[in-house]
């Protein structure tokens, strides 16, 4: 969205094309670290990045996931996957981020049927029921935070031992309801028509174990959205588009912002600067082209 | 054209209240069901959409899972 209202600002003409507009913030409950607030829950602020999208003349297409984009004589082309074409001599992906499955038997079957990624939304649901935390960082550590305060058990299962703060550690000493089980990985999920349990396996000794739960929240972390761009770009190995520091891929014309990229930091704040750069690089290259 | 709309949400859901946004934008009615405050809500939801997640639209029977704003102005014959 910042990359949209800059080029707008620059008098490009503008397409912003996108699944939805504010991605990530969208999920996230509450944000203290984007200057200009200091608490603002995350579908404010990105109604408020939208809001001042509409104040510029950009063209707005929602709804249209990216399905592939490809060079094309005179720039790029994007084909949504509702089958639309757009074209132009610049383009900028700034796809974000999603979440990441844990890619094991049962998930897929039981995908919004007991296995979410998104405790802040689901959590609720699972009231006095017995759930999995599966993950090791913050995402993982701040769903069992709110999951021990809801479910009648929660167990925290983790490949590793605990990679998150230590203040979220902290939080979840005194809980009572609360059972970890680190080093261990997830083989199954397991249920008829929703979920019922999981099958976890100890790393050290191999030992595997099942646990009834009726909800798995699955916390392991981000992938990035650039399956779109393999066509044009190498990804590196974490799936990322690598930029410099102009936020040129190395294919002219075309740029890429936010957490898409390989870009150290992965923050709101961060997104935003990064689109804007994007947008001023891409509109000095189409000066160039018109020289 | 009235929409019989309902709206099956829990509080904290950040897509539940970008929907509600949504529709209070475009000053469109709906009923709120809170799945976290009543069970009966809460199988009344899992009964429709055969599935654990939040939120979930009815429009006049038929059955949005997440949020779609495509969807949801069709529904509504809404602008898109």
């Amino acid at each position: 969205m910042t990359a949209a209202v800059y080029a707008a600002r620059k008098k490009c003409s503008t397409l912003l094309i996108s699944q939805d507009l504010g991605g990530q913030p969208n999920a996230t409950a509450g944000i203290e670290n984007y200057m200009g607030y200091q608490f603002i829950e995350g579908t404010e602020l990105m109604q408020k990045f939208e809001e001042q999208v509409k104040q510029f003349a950009v063209d707005v297409k929602i709804g249209q996931g990216d399905s592939n984009l490809c060079q094309i004589s005179r720039g790029f082309e994007v084909r949504s996957d509702g089958g639309e074409t757009y074209q132009a001599k610049a383009a900028i992906a700034a796809t974000g981020k999603r979440p990441r499955p844990l890619n094991v038997p049962g998930e897929e079957k039981l995908r919004g049927k007991g296995v979410t990624y998104c405790a802040i939304c689901d959590g609720p649901l699972f009231a006095d029921m017995k759930v999995a935390v599966i993950g090791g960082g913050n995402s993982a550590l701040e769903a069992a935070s709110d999951m021990v305060k809801i479910a009648s058990h929660t167990y925290l299962v983790s490949l590793t031992p605990l990679t998150g703060d230590q203040i979220l550690i902290d939080n979840l000493k005194n809980a009572n309801n609360l059972t970890l089980f680190l080093e261990h990985e997830v083989l199954e999920i397991k249920g008829g028509n929703f979920v019922e349990g999981i099958r976890i396996r100890d790393l050290k000794s191999r030992q595997g174990k099942e646990l009834e739960v009726g909800g798995v929240f699955v916390e392991i972390g981000l992938i990035p959205n650039s399956e779109f761009m393999k066509q044009v770009v190498t990804l590196n190995h974490l799936g990322e588009i690598e930029v410099n520091c102009a936020n040129e891929t190395g294919v002219p014309g075309l740029f890429a912002a936010g957490d898409v990229t390989n870009v150290p930091e992965k923050q709101i704040v961060v997104a935003a600067g990064e689109g804007a750069k994007a947008a001023l690089q891409a509109y000095r290259y189409l000066q160039r082209l018109s020289e | 054209m009235e929409h019989q709309v309902k709206v099956y949400s829990t509080p904290t859901c950040p897509w539940c209240k970008k929907t509600k946004q949504f529709l209070d934008e475009n000053k469109i009615p709906y009923q709120n069901l809170d799945v976290a405050s009543d069970k009966a809500i809460r199988d009344e939801m899992v009964s429709k959409t055969g599935q654990l997640g939040v939120p979930v639209v009815d429009i006049d029977g038929d059955i949005l899972v997440g949020f779609d704003e495509k969807w949801l102005r069709q529904k509504l014959n809404l602008p898109q």
